[in-house]
């Protein structure tokens, strides 16, 4: 991307929640916060203080499969930058005099979720249909968070921060050959381990009501839909467009604008590497609740009597535009190419995913939707009252 | 990269920055016009009136609008602070035209009473989903305290009596009084073809007549207290605080956001390494807001609430060490560096040029580049922001708390000395 500024990286380590024992849920969130207490020969003030001088907008996040650091910086201080993430990722100082302030920090996350009525429904909505490992939520729980040590965290480190099932994407305003050099001469030595393994075990589905105090009641609904990898994925993606992507769009339109019943309505498409979902929310209050949800699943349902040609038209036009506008960001674009090798080992340019987005026509998605119809869903509200769910859906309730 | 502006016969300013390079062409109406403009009988006018906005003109319904909003593969949203109402939206260039075109038709809304009712519903949605979350309405209960008997006190959103009670001509006459084509501003900034921008405005702003709009700019007093509001919801305390800061048309205002970046940035600033990396508080941080007339410093700070009044004691040290010791000059620098690589990484995107283009105009009546601003930060020396300190004293400040006791718990350290 020449005609940028900037460049960004965007780094996935296979350390991500779904390795954490159920003892220690929390820990690989505990050991991101600790392994950005210093690495190599920085401490921590001087870690933050190097990277805020170069000019790096950095992030630090931890998702079911990864852990992910990312930077967006002016071009010239890449090289400066995968210097220091170098070291953070093989050579973290894991400083036992800071082990109590992280767990501290942890801990805040933790409550943060408890004054987060979405948040928490949808977490419970994760758990519930996704199972273990697949839908943990990524801060754990307190008493977990309590009890993990420093060995835990080295433990975690020395298993998972490792080269095998890494990722490192680079977009932006670059030299390749040099990168390549660079990168070799930073990283030839990291020493691959074996993959951590995990076990699997399914949600329990159908439909589920926690109490809360809240003006509003929040309602989260799955389904399960194809991954991003699967040939399919891009029938679903535009199904679910059609239900969310823009203000014409079906939810917006029958729930929002129509009947004016929530601030906020949306669904979207949720991968994994082996299977994927279509999870919606509103929010609502309590005395419209019942109404948002029976015209949401309404919506859903109705979904699989097809969708029309104007509305997949203003769909392309709405996906084309970002995928060009995607042009303008290093930091997305980087994001984005080392999701797809993770998902597919291979990464799509913009032309690519735009000759699909042509390809897609009324009667290959109508044809995905009749094959796939939203159903098996998965339920979650939480408010002052329970909610009745519309008779005559195919509900995992049911079961 | 070039900077155009041209003023049509009614008033209505058109400015753009025209980067034929861009991806993507963003454009705007910027109307000079929010919460502060409001009396209290028609608090969340404004905002309730910018959703209204998208509900059809006299020749487009609400579904018209929406669907070719769409059909352009257009980005596109508005937003209403106190002193601005803001229409966007971000296409690629070839779709210029249909947007200026849409939007220019929509800033003449029909204000139907059906939309109005079914809209205030959406509105009385958005107000209790900012009631269940963080930080619970405190933003606004502090600029209230901060503001008593002063424009900006008054909340963008409403409540929910004041909204229930809005009737739609009590907005048909606010619209009269505040979007005047001398009040607002076209606004455009990426791949803009400016001749064809303007053609395209006379076209379909043109006809819209003018008329003289005015602004209460009284001065804010200076305004110390602390306010308690339980909240059963929540489990956490959450801090807002807000002292006295340089205004909108001050040139120390870049020296006010250096200040803020250093006490209270996300990460490496004062209270970032003192309460956050410590773990002793969830966030603590610190943001400068300019408005015509008078700035603000807010500090946010939520944690435990056994841990607050020792927090609060924490910044409040840190504020006075400030005080009497100003900044150092590799933290400035630290700042600078950090600003300035933000800038240059927010400028890619046409829709942030656009933003900071319309925010100076509308503001100042200034353009002002990325480089501009860049070094406008870079001049900034400890001296200046010594002063600063001096002038907008921290330590004058409105606090409220809002969390799930009625009263503060002693503070940790208090306990240890009774002790």
């Amino acid at each position: 991307m020449p005609w940028l500024e900037s460049v960004a990286f965007a780094m996935l380590l296979p350390a991500g929640v779904r390795y954490d024992p159920d003892n220690r849920a929390g820990l690989a969130n505990m050991t991101c916060e600790m392994v950005q207490r210093g690495c190599g020969d920085r401490n921590s003030r001087q870690f933050v203080e190097d990277l805020e001088n170069l000019g790096v907008d950095r992030s630090a996040s931890v998702s079911n499969a990864h852990t992910s650091f990312g930077g967006a910086m002016p071009a010239e201080k890449l090289g400066m930058a995968l210097q220091i993430y170098a070291d953070l990722v093989q050579r973290p100082l894991l400083p036992t005099e800071q082990i109590e302030d992280s767990r501290q920090v942890c801990l805040h996350e933790i409550r943060a979720v408890d004054d987060d009525p979405a948040q928490k429904a949808m977490q419970e909505l994760r758990n519930r249909h996704y199972g273990e490992p697949y839908g943990k939520a990524t801060q754990g729980t307190f008493a977990a968070v309590e009890n993990i040590s420093i060995s835990d965290v080295q433990s975690h480190v020395d298993a998972t921060y490792q080269p095998g099932g890494a990722i490192l994407s680079v977009a932006g305003k670059f030299d390749w050959d040099e990168l390549r050099k660079q990168v070799e001469e930073l990283f030839g030595d990291w020493q691959v381990r074996p993959t951590s393994s995990i076990t699997k075990k399914s949600g329990a589905g159908g439909y589920i009501h926690l109490e809360h105090d809240s003006s509003q009641t929040h309602i989260a609904i799955a389904y399960p839909s194809v991954p991003y990898s699967d040939p399919q994925y891009y029938q679903a993606r535009g199904a679910v467009g059609v239900l969310s992507d823009g203000m014409s769009s079906r939810l917006f339109d029958e729930v929002r604008e129509k009947r004016g019943l929530c601030y906020t309505v949306h669904a979207h498409c949720h991968s994994f590497r082996d299977r994927g979902s279509v999870i919606c929310y509103s929010g609502t209050t309590t005395e419209r609740a019942q109404e948002t949800l029976d015209v949401l699943i309404g919506e859903l349902t109705r979904l699989s009597e097809g969708i029309r040609q104007e509305e997949l038209n203003r769909l392309k036009a709405r996906i084309k535009s970002a995928l060009i506008m995607q042009q303008e960001s290093s930091a997305a674009r980087s994001g984005s190419i080392a999701a797809d090798w993770y998902y597919l080992k291979r990464v799509q340019t913009l032309e690519e995913i735009g000759r699909i987005i042509d390809d897609l026509s009324c009667d290959s998605i109508n044809a995905y939707l009749a094959e796939h119809p939203p159903a098996d869903f998965t339920i979650v509200t939480l408010g002052e009252k329970q909610l009745e769910i519309p008779l005559g859906i195919p509900s995992a309730n049911a079961r | 990269m070039e900077f155009r502006q041209q003023t049509l016969d009614n008033g209505l300013e058109v400015v753009a920055e025209c980067n034929p390079q861009a991806y993507s062409t963003a454009i705007a109406f910027f109307v000079k016009t929010g919460a502060r403009d409001e009396t209290p009988e028609i608090a969340g006018v404004s905002h309730f009136l910018e959703h209204m906005v998208f509900k059809g003109t006299a020749t487009r319904t609400a579904e018209d609008v929406n669907r070719t909003l769409d059909e352009i593969g257009s980005h596109s949203n508005a937003f209403t602070s106190e002193e601005q109402t803001v229409f966007f939206a971000t296409v690629l260039p070839e779709y210029q035209d249909a947007a200026v075109e849409l939007l220019g038709d929509i800033m003449r809304p029909a204000l139907r009473e059906h939309d109005f009712d079914t809209e205030k519903q959406v509105i009385l949605e958005e107000i209790a989903k900012y009631d269940d979350q963080p930080p619970f309405g405190a933003n606004e209960k502090c600029m209230a305290a901060h503001f008593p008997q002063h424009p900006l006190g008054q909340s963008v959103l409403g409540t929910c009596d004041s909204v229930t009670a809005l009737s739609a001509d009590q907005m048909r006459s606010y619209f009269e009084e505040r979007y005047s084509p001398q009040n607002m501003a076209l606004v455009a900034a990426g791949n803009v073809n400016f001749d064809r921008l303007v053609e395209q405005a006379s076209q379909s702003c043109g006809q819209w007549k003018p008329f003289p709009t005015q602004r209460a700019t009284p001065r804010a007093q200076a305004h110390s207290g602390l306010e308690i509001v339980q909240n059963n919801a929540a489990h956490q305390e959450y801090v807002v605080q807000i002292a006295n800061g340089p205004a909108a048309e001050d040139s120390n205002r870049y020296a006010g956001r250096l200040l803020a970046t250093i006490l209270g940035d996300d990460s490496g600033s004062r209270l970032f390494w003192e309460l956050v990396d410590t773990g002793l508080a969830e966030y603590a941080s610190v943001a400068a807001y300019e408005f015509q007339g008078t700035g603000i410093f807010m500090t946010f700070l939520c944690c435990a609430p056994g841990d607050t009044s020792r927090n609060l004691e924490r910044v409040r040290e840190i504020e006075s060490e400030l005080e009497s010791g100003g900044v150092r000059l590799e933290e400035l620098q630290q700042a600078q560096n950090k600003i300035s690589a933000h800038l240059i990484l927010q400028s890619e995107r046409s829709t942030n040029r656009m933003f900071s283009v319309g925010n100076h105009w509308i503001q100042r009546h200034e353009y002002r580049t990325v480089r501009d601003i860049i070094n406008a930060y870079q001049e900034v020396n400890c001296d200046q922001l010594a002063k600063l300190i001096q002038q907008y004293p921290l330590s004058a400040s409105t606090t409220i708390v809002v969390g799930p006791h009625a009263e503060l718990a002693p503070s940790r350290l208090a306990i240890a000395k009774n002790n």
